[in-house]
């Protein structure tokens, strides 16, 4: 009981720092690696809502493969220094950080006073089986396999996007220096 | 732990996404920040199905990767699309759909 305490404290506040270092840092590449502490801190969260199956998938798939898109993203289109400009960015840049605390102060009031009873507990009594990948399947492919499939034709279809988007346009436009790419 | 301290540490992160969403110029960063909010709404979903304990929030979670996933994929591209264009990499300067 008190491990686990400990263990959401450091997590959660691993996650806040993750989630401060990616929106404060100044360049591009360490926003980057702070993303990747940030998901490795909320795996651990979902391990402790004993998600398992999902605490690993974020393991892998996100802070793994999702990850080392971003970094060969950044590493070729060059992380520019890139300050927190406030003076140059307008209206919005400035009341930036004003909106986003009166949205967490207006979440934290709906959370606190919501009449959710179940909130203040640990949670329901779990079945022997829960979270782990063979319910997780069974889930998949029985009660959610419209959707499943669904996000399968989404994959395909944002595959096809990206290698559109990036492919070389010959014939439309020439770009000013054709041999470089 | 209570279920309401994993909300509102959600609540946190997502804030945390929604400012730097607002703030930042670099589109690369501006993509991160989305994904920090995806990730808290991620919390939120599996902290509300430990507190029913029925495991469909946790198939939404899973959902939810996916369509991160996606929106990277195609976010990663049209950046690249415009370095390649030598456009501006910069979300203040690229306003050509203002009207």
């Amino acid at each position: 009981m008190l491990f686990e305490q400990i263990l959401f404290f450091v997590a959660g506040i691993g996650a806040l720092a993750g989630a401060l270092g990616v929106v404060m840092l100044r360049n591009p590449f360490y926003s980057v690696l702070s993303l990747v502490a940030h998901l490795l801190a909320l795996a651990v969260l979902f391990l402790l809502l004993q998600a398992q199956f999902v605490a690993a998938a974020q393991v892998v798939v996100y802070a793994g493969a999702v990850m080392v898109l971003y970094v060969f993203v950044v590493a070729y289109v060059g992380g520019s220094d890139d300050p927190l400009a406030r003076d140059q960015s307008g209206v919005i840049g400035q009341l930036g950080p004003v909106f986003a605390g009166a949205l967490l102060i207006e979440l934290t009031i709906a959370v606190l006073a919501s009449s959710l009873g179940a909130l203040d507990t640990r949670g329901a009594d779990l079945e022997p089986g829960y979270g782990t990948p063979a319910e997780i399947g069974e889930l998949l492919l029985q009660r959610f396999l419209l959707p499943f499939e669904a996000a399968s034709f989404l994959l395909l279809s944002a595959a096809v996007g990206a290698v559109v988007l990036a492919r070389k346009r010959r014939g439309l436009e020439p770009l000013e220096d054709e041999g470089a790419g | 732990m209570d279920v309401s301290w994993f909300v509102v540490l959600s609540a946190f992160i997502f804030c945390i996404g929604a400012g730097g969403v607002m703030t930042r110029r670099n589109p690369l960063v501006v993509l991160l920040c989305l994904e920090l909010m995806l990730n808290a709404g991620n919390l939120a979903l599996i902290a509300f199905d430990r507190m029913h304990g029925l495991g469909d929030g946790q198939v939404f979670a899973l959902f939810v990767m996916v369509i991160a996933a996606c929106e990277v994929v195609v976010g990663l591209g049209i950046i690249v699309a415009l370095y390649r264009r030598r456009l501006p990499i910069d979300v203040d300067d690229l306003s050509e759909l203002k009207g």
